[in-house]
């Protein structure tokens, strides 16, 4: 049935919106012609990484079957994520592709024990056939992520740490022993102090479970740390991907140039120039409507032919970079403007 | 449970005063069972005599003993009540939670019906219905009548809670537990939507005892049945304020207002109790 | 001479709720100073008691928190103020807006959403100072724009028109229209883009290096204080870790927490392995006894867990609260 071999092929995936009214109103296009693909014998950890507006949530839920692209198609396992219809199909989809959401105290309900979910997940998916014979799978689910059934069973989610329970919300993931968790920021609200123990056990999904992640985030740094490769993403476009060293070592693109430079160091080493006077909009730029290259307005090197059109994936060294600075047809209009 | 009652009684005014109006209420309901006086016979008692040792509420134009009268129609008028409330609560909360779960073209014919009877206009059409029933009108039909319109306004707003419910991560966990639709409406949202539910319940009670009322004073409701609105008729009827029988309107008022105050003081304090608020302050969250 | 002097705070808060009755040690034992001319970092996880301790110092102190020992002090040249004694109308007349102001997370609840944003400054100026002069108040606040480096075309615009990032500075122009001596700003970049957080704060040390004034900046981002803050204090479950200047803290940290804390920071262009801390943050409602950071040290001795540690000055203004310290310097 696998055609290509491929986990997820996410193919020239668009998704607009409609924002105001029936008559007017404006097509906001949220993720815009994106394609990108993981394997399905390499389990890896893929990063998506952009600040608010970026579309990186509107891709997740596509991607959890949560939202229909307007264009373009996700296959997942080679089969098409439009083409799941009924029930049981959705059933089986979700076995193998779970999510991880960004809130732990808004993870589960704070009304319900945080087990039962646990035991949910494994009933429903037919893990066990009774409350009674799941205790071994969720206590397995637990224990790979370095938790017990005993530690959880009963609690309400107030009664355990923000990382404790991003951990519980990782294990529910697991149950059904899925192929890929779609993790979307599970690390922004935990606090630092537990941050990298969740981290760290992407890794070891990765590495122990053949689970291939999707690390959804704005946080540049933990990106560095845990992802094999990274896209970055800027007002619904990829504009540069790659292996993560040379993305974030080397940026390529001027957007990622300027968010790097953005991210302050956790040393004392720089603050002088870290802080020194950097220009900022005055106004909600409408970047989302603009023609062409959407970083154009604040590029530093900007060209006319940014304003016209798109730009295209051009391959420099290991990255794919959205960016005229690096394309043929560039430089042969840039000879004209001087810039 | 018992500690629960131990603790509001410890704590809460409210229920404290509650618990003693509606115990009163509570009696006379339980006395009607041992009336001496059959409530639909006439001047069994000697007639037009104030309230006294022997006759507590007095006596009315009829030759009836008012307050053995009043132990029927308070029974019967909150038992109208509570079957209204009932038959409106299952409603609303039917139609708030498959509207605001479900969504689509389900959301919009749910809604579309619940506003046909928000606007239709109710006590021009209770008359009619009371007019065309004469006979027939009985204290239960008009309970399901009342329940039968009593739910739009309710349903609307457990809807619009259940909406922001369905966007909280918690609904998206459950969906991705492999939980069904009605599962998650059950166990996820329900135990949200329950204060709404109580809080409506004590309003709908006190609407339906009070269209009662309007019904009874209208002639339009089963006269021989006692309720708290028919005890307005018929001293009404018998000119009772003019001929100086104050009490035949004094007494059912008094007890209209401890049940309506017994019933608003219970549902206050329970709601504050059921609060998903405050019980996580009492679990420690 | 300090601007501010806390000593010996004990803010807690207390509710009860059908008998059952709960005590929350949010800020158990602070002392510090603030002096004028630096800014100040406020570091910890949440509930570590930082919010606690702004909502003590900036005088909002409501039921069911009470301040229950220790004294607040400011002295802004020769008016001082009782934080913990003063009247709400001395606050609001004297204090507030005037001396000390105040940046918070989100700034939109500052901004009225449906009037241009000079609205919001003539509404504040004229309940502190009541403005006689129309054409003397719009060039005043011109200029102070000016000065912050905004545009003044921001004054005529509608918060909504503005990017988040200007609201935000918008917001601190507005806070600091009649040169407070202390802005306290509560995690003023959380919620921002880091390109934005950058511009946001590289304002907020202009405008301190300008007017001389105190910046008391609270966040949990460690990476922000390593660029801001000239001094950090390293707050854990409702005590002070360790206080000193930031180079200090970052180079030779001395608490265990604050060395973890430190260490696990991932970096861009270093891939060595981070850990977390076993455990959780405690409960303030039942900390633990002694340290209260004992039950997650990797270092935990037996007098850690039965007696609470001093704030020891190790070195000049480096003050740590840990039995390892106590003993090297003994």
């Amino acid at each position: 049935m696998s055609v290509s071999g491929k986990l997820l092929d996410v193919q020239h995936v668009t998704v607009e919106f409609h924002i105001g009214g029936l008559m007017g109103g404006t097509l906001l296009t949220a993720v815009n012609d994106v394609s990108f693909s993981l394997d399905n014998d390499k389990p890896e950890i893929l990063t998506l990484a952009g600040e608010s507006g970026s579309g990186k949530t509107t891709l997740s839920r596509v991607l959890l079957r949560d939202l229909e692209p307007t264009r373009g198609k996700v296959l997942f396992e080679g089969r098409d994520l439009s083409a799941i219809r009924k029930r049981s199909e959705f059933n089986e989809f979700m076995k193998k592709v779970q999510p991880v959401f960004q809130n732990p105290f808004e993870t589960f309900s704070p009304l319900r024990r945080v087990d039962a979910y646990l035991f949910d997940t494994a009933v429903n998916f037919g893990m066990a056939s009774n409350r009674r014979g799941a205790v071994k799978v969720v206590d397995d689910a637990l224990h790979n992520v370095g938790l017990s059934l005993d530690e959880v069973r009963q609690r309400y989610p107030h009664e355990l740490s923000g990382g404790q329970i991003q951990r519980v919300s990782v294990a529910r993931a697991l149950i059904s022993k899925p192929k890929l968790i779609l993790a979307d920021e599970p690390v922004s609200m935990v606090d630092a102090s537990l941050r990298m123990e969740i981290v760290n056990l992407f890794q070891k999904l990765r590495d122990e479970q053949n689970v291939s992640v999707i690390y959804i985030t704005h946080d540049l740094a933990t990106a560095y740390y845990i992802s094999d490769r990274i896209g970055i993403m800027l007002r619904g476009y990829v504009v540069e991907s790659g292996p993560v060293e040379d993305v974030l070592e080397r940026p390529a693109h001027p957007y990622t140039q300027l968010l790097k430079e953005s991210v302050p160091e956790p040393a004392p080493k720089e603050r002088e120039s870290w802080a020194k006077h950097i220009a900022l909009g005055t106004t909600e730029v409408k970047e989302y409507g603009r023609i062409g290259c959407k970083f154009a307005g604040r590029c530093p090197h900007v060209m006319d032919i940014c304003r016209k059109a798109d730009p295209p994936d051009v391959q420099v060294g290991q990255q794919t970079v959205k960016c005229y600075l690096y394309s043929e047809d560039a430089e042969k209009s840039a000879a004209g403007t001087g810039h | 449970m018992i500690s629960i009652v131990r603790d509001l009684l410890k704590y809460d005014g409210r229920f404290r005063l509650a618990v003693i109006f509606l115990g009163g209420v509570a009696a006379m309901i339980l006395l009607s069972y041992n009336s001496p006086y059959d409530p639909g016979k006439s001047f069994v008692v000697p007639w037009d005599l104030p309230p006294s040792q022997q006759y507590i509420f007095g006596t009315t134009s009829r030759g009836q003993d008012l307050f053995w009268w009043l132990t029927f129609a308070v029974r019967n008028s909150l038992f109208l009540g509570v079957l209204t409330a009932i038959i409106s609560r299952v409603i609303a909360i039917l139609v708030g939670l498959t509207a605001g779960y479900r969504g689509g073209w389900l959301d919009r014919v749910l809604m579309s019906l619940n506003d046909t009877f928000v606007v239709l206009p109710l006590l021009p059409i209770l008359i009619l219905l009371g007019f065309l029933l004469r006979e027939r009108m009985s204290l239960f039909y008009l309970a399901v009548i009342l329940g039968l319109f009593g739910w739009p306004f309710d349903a609307r707003l457990i809807r619009s809670q259940v909406l922001s419910l369905k966007e909280r991560s918690f609904t998206r966990t459950a969906i991705y537990s492999g939980s069904s639709g009605f599962w998650i409406t059950i166990h996820e949202h329900l135990p949200f939507v329950l204060p709404i539910v109580f809080a409506t319940t004590i309003n709908n009670i006190l609407w339906s005892i009070g269209m009662e009322v309007t019904l009874s004073i209208l002639g339009l409701s089963d006269l021989t049945t006692p309720t708290l609105g028919t005890a307005l008729f018929w001293a009404n009827q018998h000119g009772a304020l003019v001929a100086g029988i104050w009490w035949w309107i004094a007494a059912p008022a008094l007890v209209t207002i401890v049940l309506f105050l017994g019933l608003y003081l219970f549902f206050t304090s329970i709601n504050e109790f059921i609060d998903p608020r405050t019980r996580l302050r009492l679990i420690g969250g | 001479m300090a601007l501010l002097s806390v000593k010996n705070l004990h803010a807690y808060y207390q509710t009860e709720v059908y008998g059952i009755s709960r005590t929350v040690r949010a800020v158990d034992g602070v002392s510090f100073d603030l002096f004028p001319n630096e800014i100040y970092g406020v570091a910890g996880e949440s509930s570590c008691g930082k919010t606690t301790l702004i909502k003590v110092i900036s005088g909002s102190i409501k039921p069911p928190l009470k301040a229950l020992e220790g004294s607040v002090n400011y002295t802004f040249g020769d008016y001082s103020v009782d934080m913990l004694r003063a009247s709400q109308d001395e606050l609001r007349q004297n204090v507030r807006w005037k001396e000390i102001s105040y940046v918070m997370q989100g700034s939109m609840s500052v901004l009225n959403p449906v009037r241009r944003v000079i609205a919001t400054f003539r509404d504040i100026v004229d309940t502190h100072e009541g403005i006689t002069d129309k054409q003397k108040f719009l060039e005043q606040t011109r200029a102070h724009v000016n000065r912050l480096g905004l545009p003044t075309d921001v004054l005529d615009a509608y918060p909504h028109q503005l990017s988040g990032g200007m609201r935000q500075r918008v917001a601190i122009a507005l806070a600091t229209v009649f040169q407070p001596s202390l802005i306290i700003a509560d995690e003023p970049t959380t919620a921002l883009d880091v390109v934005v957080q950058r511009g946001v704060l590289q304002m907020i040390k202009e405008i301190q290096a300008i007017s001389s004034n105190t910046v008391l900046l609270v966040t949990h981002d460690m990476a922000v204080h390593a660029n801001v803050a000239d001094r950090l204090m390293i707050m854990y479950a409702g005590r002070i870790a360790e206080e000193g200047p930031t180079e200090t803290i970052f180079n030779e940290p001395l608490h265990p927490y604050t060395q973890h804390l430190i260490r696990s920071l991932p970096m861009i262009g270093e891939r060595s392995t981070k850990v977390s801390l076993e455990g959780a943050p405690p409960n303030l409602a039942h900390p633990p006894t002694g340290c209260r950071f004992h039950p997650r040290c990797p270092y935990v001795m037996d007098v850690c867990r039965t007696e609470v540690p001093e704030l020891v000055t190790v070195k000049e203004r480096h003050r740590v609260a840990c039995h390892l310290v106590k003993e090297d310097s003994l």
